[in-house]
């Protein structure tokens, strides 16, 4: 029987100060856990309630202005709050510095700067909701954004704000990488994990500021006028749309670059088996974080855009499938003569497997400029990106924290529910989304809070499936906090994995390794090395 | 970690490159004004943005250090200006070629007839009859083809 060690990083330290002045990065992780979940809940209940009055195609309890508040502040939290933070400060602080065999991250003080920055900047966002909303979309666009009457500049500073967070977080990420790997981790013996986290992090740190910058030339549009979105004084508002896309379609990878990370090593540790194509695999990551710079303009190709600018990036599209498919490809690849496992992570993976490909090859069809014009604002573009968001990033990160949660405080959750409340997300997501590729490539245009009676059915089904996922969540939500009562103790490595992070105790020490570790062989050398289950050999 | 040669000793460049490289800041900015006096034409615009790329790469090499340092410093800043350039080039695909017209629209925009002013009797018959063409609605042939 395993048991619990008698010190670790949870009881060292006592009392609530001793959290909110840590510069453990364990802590950390955790302090963003509770934060981030906590606006994944509310994000969730925007989009439950926004479900439920397009249960309908009159009016059912919210009026239109209401139901314009509703949806943009479901994006912009679950954007800003949950899905771009998510992976790298929970799961990225908590784990890579123990994956690369280091006590912790390069500034631990900066670390928890960052997660005081993010709580700031929530701040002003949850202010913008108390404040009467914003009815603008996530995406802000000008001009309706600097003529509103809504609480424009507080979500948009709050954003702004929540931008540097994440360039702290990807800044102590690139000299973390390159400045404490153990001795023996060369970069080609680096997890792909940390690999996917260090690709997120250029990208976080080169186009955050942009977002900085574009939030503050619309706040001081909106107060000042000096007009640069405004034609009425020389202005361009299609202008501000390539300064947001130049930061927001490499945000699209900021999320879900993470997302791949996490599945290759899930891939692997569930099914015991060395990763198909480790360079590629990293190489892709570098390469999908460079073409994400080039594609932005998809996003408005009928913006009004020159015909010639739509035609290259319509062009330009295309190169991101290629280190998506080589990744895809690899980890099926993977699974071939695997000794597989179907845990719980596993059956993320499997899940991100399916719903990512369905998500990113639809993708292909909204890249090629003629297809998205008769697409484009329809419900196709929503589904989408909630299957690339949802099904890819989400998925991944359900499964990471599943995988790693043992980890994190030691002890199993349970099985059964776990895998009942994984199907029923998958099933509900499903029904949700699949319901509104169909009704989106009929014409069924996005954002509209009264639509026509022929939609009906489609919509009907699309809100059951939402409640469907509602209840996996909430199941989720009901075993992963008993867990950390009555579940059993995981020991170090319950799944058998050869990462260092398998290799200490669970719930980790403060200080992670008592002695630097030599990393003598590679992440995923299951056919040299052997390492078994700690829930299996007893 | 081998890769890291990089030291934390200072490195102390003699006055008389400071100076050196301060005498030339101020000749170009000199030559700046004197060409902005000058009309190039099209080249307006190069001429001035080549001095001041030559001067903010002066800054760069000599009083940043950057000629000196971990060649790694150097790519993340020329990345940087990259990211940048791709970012202004791209975007100006758009705004400086923004309204043009391609073959495929060119032609129903060419033969369209354009008023200076609209005929006194605007109605559809009277406009119709001033290009002798029938409002007859069964007549009438809409071209898809272009």
């Amino acid at each position: 029987m395993n048991k619990m060690p008698e010190t670790h990083y949870l009881n060292c330290k006592k009392g609530i100060k001793s959290w909110l002045t840590t510069v453990d990065h364990k802590r950390i992780g955790i302090l963003y856990l509770l934060s981030i979940m906590f606006f994944f809940f509310v994000g969730g209940m925007f989009a439950v309630l926004l479900r439920l009055e397009l249960l309908t195609p009159d009016k059912l309890y919210i009026d239109s202005d209401m139901y314009n508040q509703f949806f943009t502040l479901h994006g912009a939290i679950m954007i800003f709050l949950f899905i771009i933070p998510a992976i790298p400060a929970i799961l990225g602080n908590f784990i890579l510095p123990i994956m690369i065999g280091a006590k912790d991250v390069a500034f631990p003080r900066l670390n928890l700067a960052s997660w005081y920055i993010y709580m700031v900047g929530a701040l002003f966002a949850v202010f913008s909701l108390v404040a009467g909303g914003v009815d603008t979309g996530w995406t802000f666009y000008t001009p309706y954004s600097t003529t509103t009457s809504t609480s424009v500049i507080s979500i948009t500073l709050g954003a702004f704000i929540l931008g540097f967070s994440s360039i702290c977080t990807g800044l102590n990420f690139i000299v973390t990488v390159h400045k404490l790997r153990s001795p023996g981790m060369t970069w080609f013996k680096m997890p792909l994990f940390v690999w996917g986290m260090y690709a997120t992090a250029l990208i976080q740190v080169l186009a955050a500021p942009v977002l900085g910058i574009t939030l503050l030339l619309l706040i001081i549009e909106r107060v000042v006028g000096i007009g640069i979105f405004d034609p009425a004084m020389g202005g361009d508002p299609v202008l501000y749309q390539h300064f947001f896309w130049f930061y927001s379609h490499p945000a699209v990878y900021i999320m879900i670059l993470p997302g791949m990370a996490i599945i290759s090593e899930m891939i692997t540790a569930h099914s015991h088996k060395k990763i198909f194509g480790y360079k590629a695999i990293a190489y892709s990551s570098l390469g999908i974080a460079f073409a994400s710079f080039i594609v932005w303009g998809h996003h408005m190709f009928t913006s009004g855009q020159s015909e010639l600018a739509a035609m290259i990036f319509s062009f330009l599209t295309f190169f991101v499938a290629i280190p998506s498919g080589i990744k895809v490809f690899n980890w099926v690849a993977t699974l071939y003569k695997g000794s597989i496992a179907f845990t719980t992570p596993m059956l993320y993976t499997l899940a991100f497997l399916f719903l990512f490909s369905i998500g990113g090859l639809t993708g292909i069809f909204l890249g090629a400029l003629s297809v998205d014009i008769h697409l484009h604002d329809t419900y196709f573009i929503v589904a989408h990106f909630h299957y690339v968001m949802v099904g890819g990033t989400v998925i991944a990160f359900l499964g990471g924290l599943h995988h790693w949660w043992p980890k994190m405080w030691g002890r199993m959750y349970n099985e059964t529910l776990a895998k009942i409340s994984c199907g029923l997300i998958f099933v509900g997501f499903n029904m949700t989304f699949f319901t509104q590729f169909i009704m989106g490539a009929q014409g069924m245009p996005r954002r509209y809070h009264l639509y026509d009676e022929a939609f009906r059915p489609f919509h009907a089904f699309s809100t059951y499936g939402s409640w469907v996922m509602a209840v996996g969540f909430c199941l989720m939500a009901y075993y992963l906090i008993r867990s950390l009562y009555n579940g059993k103790p995981a020991g170090n490595n319950p799944w058998g994995a050869l990462t260092h992070e398998w290799q200490i105790t669970s719930p980790p020490p403060e200080h992670n390794f008592e002695t630097i570790p030599i990393t003598d062989h590679g992440p995923y050398d299951y056919d040299k090395v052997v390492a078994k289950s700690t829930l299996t050999e007893n | 970690m081998t890769e890291n040669t990089h030291t934390n000793e200072p490195h102390v460049l003699p006055l008389s490159i400071y100076l050196g490289i301060g005498s030339i800041l101020i000749f170009l900015t000199a030559g700046t004004v004197y060409a902005a006096g000058i009309d190039f034409g099209a080249y307006n615009l190069l001429i001035a943005m080549a001095i001041a790329t030559i001067k903010a790469s002066l800054v760069a090499m000599y009083f940043m250090h950057l000629k000196y340092d971990n060649k790694l410093y150097l790519l993340l800043f020329l990345s940087a200006i990259v990211f940048l350039a791709i970012f202004i080039v791209i975007t100006m695909f758009d705004t400086l070629r923004r309204g043009d017209i391609y073959e495929i629209k060119s032609g129903a925009i060419r033969d369209a007839v354009i008023y200076d002013s609209l005929p006194a009797d605007t109605t559809t018959h009277a406009i119709a009859d001033s290009l002798s063409i029938s409002t007859d609605t069964t007549d009438v042939v809409i071209d898809t083809t272009h």
